[in-house]
């Protein structure tokens, strides 16, 4: 594993009151740092699944923050994605300012990346990009130059490629969740 | 003022109820009642508190219990440490009821001293009604969200049916694993609330499954590296304590001919009379302690988390050792110093196979090597701390060492306050067994050891037990000496009064050009002030009065505070300054610092 490289970790959580501050307050308690951190519900009640994006660590700091991660109570599974195959995702939308001469290549641009123009206003076009972090991050430098007003990022989002990470085993009950060790 | 009526109004329905209730016959209770029930099926029967507004049911619900002994403390963060203290002499969780707001965050550093040291205790606050919550109500505070950071593990209580289930789980989680506390917040409503008493048959907590039995391979491993060594040194730390390992642990070090050296948090779990006992390591720790794992080969740590206070320099901590480390918090391996053979698991349970593998299997051991080892440490035994010039004051070892002779033979329980009475009383008062020793290690709480000597007095009335406190530390909980007095506690204070806050005064000394800011600390007359609590007061100035005193004190068999008058400049030796790595330690104040 590469060190202080960016890393993406997946929480799956007991689904309760004050998990995602339970989850961050753990990492600026402990001088941890967050990139970028998304929470939803999973497809099963009462389990969400939290996303942290982390920089910074080296490969001691990551083996801790799971290992702390790991000993709150509500937390039932921890995985870096970065030690497993996976597949990590994040969304933009983008706010370009939108003069007459750049219009058709913001199209061009939004064309190459899959992009969708999902609002359009006579001086600006919002774009909509899925990518992972080196799509994003080209699209997001090759539309600096012809001006960004605003964007907003989702912060990513991961999933392993085996069926390594749900709340089910294999008779699916749900009670028989374990820890990662 | 409105929900002030509504709790009026409520009550007033409930004791119609009880009393004239003829509609049907209901089991159910309040959640009052229910909490009440949920300590009894936990065993609880005693219990350190402080009500309050929001908590005023659960105290209606204890005016006529026969099951549950309230001791009513004067500052709710006394009755945190006085619920440790019980923990810490029973190895059973402590339990500490407070009210909401202030009652609440004057607890939070009780609940951070237990975290950091690895007690059990299950702390029970109130909270203002579920939907007042987040309105800024009267004494409304977000204990949930300040106690994140210095507990196991804590809940909101939304719903009286849950609350049986949440007490069992408080309980649960503060005993097992790691121990440590527990937070469990009672909205006022949830109290008055009427449910059927249900105790949940067992705990389903599908994230919380701490690993008790260490990977056999590792366990091997481990034993191999142990017998081959040339140097090998134990570290013993708290984890001993809180699995019971003792045993196992002397087995172990007799069988491979390993010298032990202990934590602070955990004095007493290898015999200190023992010839391989090296006492403690550390910041104060002996000479020798410090030098064998400086010099070891092979590091064997149990149940310690290699806090600052006895690695100092992490680079040059143990460098030429290869070091296994057990623990059951996986968080504590690798966190400060690097690890070559980890194991997770109970110490006891690992101590106990490693047991077998060697009994079982054949592994050579040399122990005429070994027995060089201990030669060599015992050269290093020599080297103590040079005696201080004598004045015309009493000097603080003096005390301490007096009062080790008078009670030794006593088993006593020695609490202790934070500073250099606590180095002092750590260095010099060998134990031979746990849970005798009750010192803040980890968060360092001043005013600790008085509330805390009172909650072990409580679990253990035929003990002797005594707080060495300075009279820095004394100061900051002195309030208790009330609640001694009501309930008889005759808890012993061994004030080492050199009018100073010693510890601070000794780094200002050597480290910050004998610039005594804000160190020098008056305090009242402890004598009077004993007298007008109604307790005994003694003051002590020769060193011929000690003895005497002390028995005095014994024997009257009430709340006391002696006054040891002492010399101000007295040091703590040994003494590694922070930073520094651990062999080199100071022995006398003409050691050069750098």
């Amino acid at each position: 594993m590469q060190n202080n490289k960016n890393h993406v970790i997946s929480v799956l959580v007991k689904d309760e009151a004050g998990i995602v501050s339970r989850v961050s307050g753990l990492f600026s308690g402990r001088g941890y740092s967050i990139e970028s951190i998304t929470a939803a519900q999973t497809s099963e009640k009462g389990y969400a699944r939290i996303t942290i994006e982390t920089s910074g660590g080296d490969a001691n700091v990551i083996e801790q923050i799971t290992k702390q991660l790991n000993r709150l109570i509500p937390v039932l599974k921890v995985i870096d994605l970065g030690d497993v195959e996976s597949i990590e995702r994040e969304l933009i939308l983008c706010k370009v300012i939108a003069k007459d001469e750049d219009r058709s290549e913001i199209l061009r641009i939004a064309e190459i990346f899959g992009a969708k123009i999902i609002d359009v206003t006579p001086r600006t076009y919002t774009l909509q990009a899925i990518g992972d972090e080196r799509q994003i991050r080209s699209l997001i430098e090759l539309l600096r130059p012809i001006g960004i007003r605003e964007l907003v990022r989702s912060g990513k989002v991961g999933i392993t490629r085996a069926n390594q990470f749900t709340t089910n085993n294999a008779n699916g009950n749900g009670n028989s969740v374990v820890k990662a060790e | 003022m409105l929900e002030y009526f509504k709790y009026i109004q409520l009550s007033g329905v409930n004791i119609l109820m009880t009393t004239t209730d003829t509609e049907k016959s209901t089991n159910k209770l309040t959640g009052a009642q229910i909490f009440l029930e949920c300590l009894k099926k936990e065993g609880v029967d005693k219990i350190f508190g402080y009500p309050g507004g929001v908590i005023l049911t659960i105290y209606e619900a204890l005016y006529n219990c026969d099951f549950i002994k309230h001791y009513l403390v004067r500052h709710e963060q006394a009755a945190i440490h006085a619920a440790e203290g019980y923990a810490r002499v029973t190895g059973k969780a402590g339990v500490a009821l407070v009210t909401s707001g202030p009652g609440a965050t004057n607890a939070i550093t009780g609940i951070a001293n237990a975290y950091y040291d690895g007690y059990p205790l299950v702390v029970f606050t109130g909270q203002v009604g579920v939907n007042q919550i987040g309105n800024d109500a009267f004494q409304e505070a977000d204990i949930i969200g300040i106690t994140r950071s210095c507990c196991k593990h804590n809940y909101l209580v939304k719903d009286v049916k849950d609350l049986p289930r949440v007490i069992k789980e408080a309980f649960h989680i503060a005993t097992t694993g790691k121990p440590g506390p527990v937070v469990v917040d009672m909205p006022k409503d949830i109290l008055s609330a009427k449910a059927e008493f249900v105790w949940p048959e067992e705990v389903k907590l599908p994230g919380y499954n701490p690993n008790y039995f260490g990977h056999p391979k590792q366990i091997s491993k481990a034993l191999e590296l142990l017998c081959d060594a040339e140097r090998p040194v134990i570290i013993a730390g708290g984890g001993i304590v809180a699995s019971e390992a003792m045993e196992e642990l002397k087995q172990l070090a007799d069988r491979l001919h390993v010298p032990v050296t202990n934590t602070l948090m955990a004095k007493g779990v290898f015999p200190e009379s023992d010839a391989k006992s090296l006492g403690m390591l550390g910041m104060h720790g002996n000479f020798w302690a410090n030098h064998a794992v400086s010099n070891c080969d092979v590091l064997f740590a149990i149940g310690t988390r290699f806090n600052d206070r006895i690695t100092g320099c992490l680079k040059r901590f143990a460098r030429d050792a290869q070091i296994i480390h057990v623990d059951i918090d996986p968080c504590s391996i690798n966190k400060n110093v690097k690890v070559d053979i980890p194991i997770i698991g109970d110490a006891k349970n690992v101590l106990v196979s490693m047991l077998e593998d060697f009994d079982k299997n054949k592994y050579e051991i040399n122990y005429e090597v070994k027995q060089s080892w201990l030669e060599q440490i015992n050269e290093w035994k020599k080297k103590v701390p040079a005696l201080e010039q004598p004045t015309d004051k009493l000097s603080a070892v003096t005390v301490i060492q007096k009062f080790y002779e008078y009670t030794k033979d006593m088993d006593a329980i020695v609490a202790t306050e934070v500073g250099q009475h606590q180095m002092w009383a750590a260095q010099m008062y060998k134990f031979n067994k746990p849970r005798r020793f009750i010192t803040s290690g980890g968060l360092g709480t001043m005013g600790f050891g008085f509330p805390a000597a009172m909650g072990a007095s409580i679990a253990m009335p035929d003990k002797p037990v005594f707080n060495v406190a300075g009279d820095g530390s004394l100061q900051m909980n002195i309030q208790e000496l009330a609640t001694c007095v009501e309930y008889n506690i005759p808890v012993i204070n061994i004030i080492i009064n050199n009018g100073y806050l010693g510890m601070v005064r000794q780094w200002q000394e050597k480290l910050y050009h004998k610039h005594y800011s804000e160190t020098k600390i008056s305090g009242p007359d402890f004598v009077k002030v004993a007298e007008a609590y109604g307790a005994r007061g003694f003051r002590v100035t020769k060193e011929e009065e000690i003895i005497p005193v002390l028995q005095q004190a014994v024997e009257c068999k009430q709340p006391v505070f002696i006054d040891f008058v002492v010399e101000e400049c007295e040091m703590v030796y040994p003494w590694v300054l922070a930073g520094n790595p651990i062999n080199k330690v100071l022995l006398s104040n003409d050691c050069p610092i750098n």
